[in-house]
C-alpha cells in the first residue's frame, strides 16, 4: 500500500488532542512499564554491585563505573565474545544477502512452475518456528545417527559416524551460520524479488539490445534499482543476526562448548541469569543496547522519512 | 524490548504482490539458452530442497520407529510397513519428562491473551496514528520503531525482576504481559499501515450520507480492514506461540512451561536424546504455525481497496 498522508479535515485538526492520546494510553502505559522501566532499571543496575544476595533483598551497593571497567577490561572475555558475535554476524549477513540476491535473480529467470516451487520451499523455511528449526538441524548433523554423517560415510567411504560437528567451535559456527541463513533467506529473497520485478522490462531489453551481458545488466541496472532495499535489508539483517539468541542457545544445548561459542545475547544470559552477576550483565546489556540503537538509527530515520511523517 | 521481527518489513513486503511478476517476453531458442534453462532449473530445485529438507526430515523421522532411526540404513519415507505413531505417543504421554498437555494449555492461554490484548491495543493506537493529527505523533512512531530494536536479551534481568516483584513468575498472565509488550509495537505499526490503506474519503462520503463518525468507521472502514486484522492477528499469534526466550526465564516450573520450553526438555544431560520423540514434539509445535503462516501469507500480500476510490 502506498502510504500517503491522509488529508485531515479542518474540524478534526482543531480539536484538542485528547482523543488520540486516549486511544494511545493503553499502549503507552504498557510500553512504559514493560520496556521503559526495564531500560531504566538496567541502567541503574549496571552501576550497582548486584548479585544473587541483592536479588534476595540485600540492599545494592553503588559501585560507580566498576561494572563497566570490569567488562571493558575483559575480566570475563567480553571483547572475545563481542568480536566473535561481530565476525559471525558479518558472515551471516554477507551470505544471506548474496544468496538472497542470487535466488531472487533465479526466480526472475526461471519459468512459472519452478518459481512457484522455489516460493513454496522458501515459505516452508520461513514458517518453521526458530526453535523447532534449530533442533531439526541439530538432528540432521547429529553425531551418531545424523543423516549428514551417514551420507558422508557412504560417499567418502571413510567412517564419519561419531563425528561431532558441534564440539569444534569452528564447525559449530558453520552449522549455526547454516541455520541462520536458511531461516533468513526467504524474507530477504522475497523482498529483493519484489523489488526486482518493479524494474520495467523495456529497460532491461534496451540494455540487452545495446549488448550488455547478464552481469552488466545486473551491475548497471538491477542492482542500482534495488540498492535502497538492499541497504535496509543489510541493516535489518545486521541487527537480527547480532542479537541472535534462540539458535545459539538451543544448539549449545544439543552439544557444544558454551564458553567458546557464546554470542553476545547468550553471554548476557549466562552472566546474568545463570551465574547471577546481574550488575555485570546489566553493564553488558547497556553496551549492547547502545550498539543496537546505533545500528538501527539509519533504519529508523529512513523509515520515518519514507513514511513522510 | 523485543522478540518480534521488525514491523515495517512485513508491511513493506505486503505492499508488493509477490506473484505479479511482469513476465518479460523472451526470445527462446539457441542451444546456449536451453543449457541455461537446464542449469537454472536445477538450481531452483536445489534451493527448494535446501529450504524444505529440515521440514521434510522432521516429519519423516517423527513417523519412523526408533530402531530404524538409530539404524545404519537411511529411510527417506515412512512406508506403511514401518510407519508408526509411537514417537507421538512418547512425546505426548511419556511421564519421565514434563507433560505435553499442560504445556499446550499454557501456550494456548498465553497466545490467546497476547493476541486479543495486543490487537485491541494496536487497533486503537493505529486509529490515533492515522485518523488524527496531533503533537507528539511523530515522536510516538519513532519510539515504536526504536523499541523494536532494543535487544530483549539485555532486558532479561529487569523483566525477570519486575515479574517476580508482581509475584507473577510461572503464571500465564505474567508471560502474557511480557509478550503483549513485545508484540504491541508490531501490531501498532502493521495495523497503522492497513488503516492508512483505507482512504478517509470513504468515511467522509458515508458521513455526508448521514452516518455518524463512529458509524462510518464501523460500517465502512472496519469491514475493509478485516483481512488486515486477521493477518496481523495471526502473525501476533505465531510470535506468541513461538516465544521462547522470555518463557525460558519466567516459566521454569515443569507445570508452567510453554511448548517451546517443553520441547527443550527432550534434551537431558543424563540420557541419550530420543530423536524420534523430539521430532514428533517439534512437529506438534511447528505444524499449526506452518499452516497458519501459509494461510495468511496471501492475505498479507493481497491489496486492500485498490480501486475503491479510483474506480
Amino acid at each position: 500500500m502506498t502510504l500517503t498522508t491522509t488529508p485531515v479535515p479542518l474540524a478534526r485538526r482543531r480539536r484538542l488532542p485528547v482523543m488520540p492520546w486516549l486511544l494511545l494510553s493503553g499502549s503507552v502505559a504498557l510500553l512504559g512499564v514493560m520496556t521503559g522501566y526495564p531500560v531504566v532499571r538496567l541502567l541503574v543496575m549496571s552501576f550497582q554491585e548486584y548479585e544473587r544476595a541483592q536479588l534476595m533483598g540485600m540492599p545494592a551497593e553503588w559501585v560507580g563505573l566498576q561494572n563497566y571497567v570490569d567488562v571493558l577490561s575483559d575480566v570475563d572475555g567480553f571483547w572475545t565474545v563481542l568480536l566473535r558475535s561481530v565476525v559471525f554476524m558479518a558472515a551471516c549477513v554477507t551470505l544471506t544477502m548474496v544468496l538472497g540476491m542470487l535466488v531472487a535473480l533465479l526466480m526472475i529467470r526461471v519459468g512459472k512452475v519452478l518459481r512457484t516451487l522455489v516460493t513454496v520451499g522458501l515459505l516452508f523455511a520461513w514458517a518453521m518456528p526458530t526453535l523447532a528449526g534449530t533442533i531439526v538441524w541439530g538432528w540432521i548433523f547429529d553425531t551418531e545417527y545424523g543423516v549428514v554423517n551417514n551420507l558422508l560415510t557412504r560417499v567418502t567411504g571413510e567412517s564419519w559416524m561419531g563425528h561431532s560437528w558441534l564440539l569444534d567451535p569452528l564447525t559449530f559456527f558453520m552449522i549455526l551460520t547454516f541455520i541462520i541463513v536458511w531461516g533468513a533467506l526467504p524474507f530477504v529473497t522475497f523482498t529483493l524479488y519484489a523489488g526486482l520485478t518493479q524494474i520495467p522490462g523495456e529497460v532491461l531489453e534496451a540494455a540487452e539490445l545495446d549488448g550488455a551481458n547478464g552481469f552488466q545488466r545486473f551491475r548497471l541496472i538491477q542492482l542500482p534499482f534495488v540498492s535502497s532495499i538492499v541497504t535496509v535489508l543489510v541493516v535489518l539483517s545486521m541487527i537480527w543476526d547480532l542479537r541472535v539468541f534462540t539458535q545459539v542457545f538451543a544448539l549449545q544445548g544439543i552439544g557444544g562448548d558454551r564458553e567458546q561459542t557464546n554470542t553476545i545475547g547468550v553471554y548476557i544470559y549466562q552472566t546474568g541469569m545463570a551465574q547471577g552477576h546481574y550488575g555485570l550483565a546489566g553493564a553488558i546489556g547497556v553496551i549492547f543496547v547502545f550498539i543496537m540503537l546505533g545500528l538501527s538509527f539509519y533504519y529508523v530515520r529512513r523509515t520515518v522519512r519514507e513514511e513522510e511523517l | 524490548m523485543t522478540v518480534v521481527e521488525s514491523p515495517g518489513v512485513h508491511a513493506e513486503l505486503g505492499a508488493r504482490p509477490l506473484s505479479a511478476a511482469p513476465v518479460r517476453a523472451r526470445k527462446r531458442g539457441g542451444a546456449r539458452r536451453r543449457v541455461g534453462d537446464v542449469v537454472y532449473g536445477a538450481l531452483a530445485v536445489v534451493v527448494f530442497v535446501f529450504s524444505v529438507f529440515p521440514v521434510y526430515w522432521m516429519l519423516n523421522t517423527s513417523f519412523l520407529p526408533n530402531r530404524l532411526i538409530r539404524g545404519s540404513d537411511l529411510h527417506f519415507f515412512p512406508t506403511p510397513d514401518v510407519f508408526t505413531l509411537d514417537n507421538y505417543r512418547t512425546a505426548i504421554f511419556d511421564e519421565s519428562r514434563s507433560a505435553f498437555i499442560p504445556a499446550l494449555w499454557n501456550s494456548l492461554g498465553v497466545a490467546a491473551i497476547t493476541v486479543v490484548v495486543a490487537m485491541a491495543l494496536g487497533f486503537v493506537a493505529s486509529l490515533a496514528l492515522t485518523r488524527f493529527s496531533f503533537k507528539g505523533k511523530r515522536t510516538f512512531i519513532v519510539l515504536i520503531l526504536v523499541v523494536q530494536m532494543l535487544p530483549g536479551e539485555a532486558l532479561f534481568v529487569s523483566i525477570f525482576r519486575i515479574i517476580d516483584s508482581w509475584q507473577m513468575l510461572n503464571t500465564i498472565i505474567g508471560l502474557s504481559i511480557v509478550n503483549i509488550a513485545a508484540v504491541v509495537p508490531f501490531t501498532i505499526w502493521t495495523l497503522r499501515g492497513f488503516v492508512n490503506g483505507v482512504p478517509a474519503e470513504l468515511e467522509e462520503a458515508a458521513m455526508i450520507d448521514g452516518c455518524s463518525r463512529a458509524g462510518a468507521f464501523w460500517r465502512i472502514t472496519f469491514p475493509l480492514l478485516a483481512p488486515g486484522l486477521v493477518a496481523t492477528g495471526v502473525f501476533a499469534l505465531i510470535q506468541a506461540w513461538n516465544e521462547f526466550v522470555i518463557a525460558l526465564i519466567i516459566m521454569q516450573r515443569p507445570e508452567s512451561m510453554t511448548l517451546p520450553v517443553w520441547l527443550r526438555t527432550f534434551q537431558q544431560a543424563t540420557q541419550a536424546t530420543n530423536w524420534g520423540a523430539m521430532m514428533a514434539g517439534a512437529t506438534l509445535i511447528a505444524v499449526p504455525v506452518v499452516i497458519f503462516f501459509l494461510l495468511v501469507n496471501n492475505k498479507m500480500t493481497g491489496g486492500l481497496v485498490s480501486g475503491a476510490v479510483k474506480g
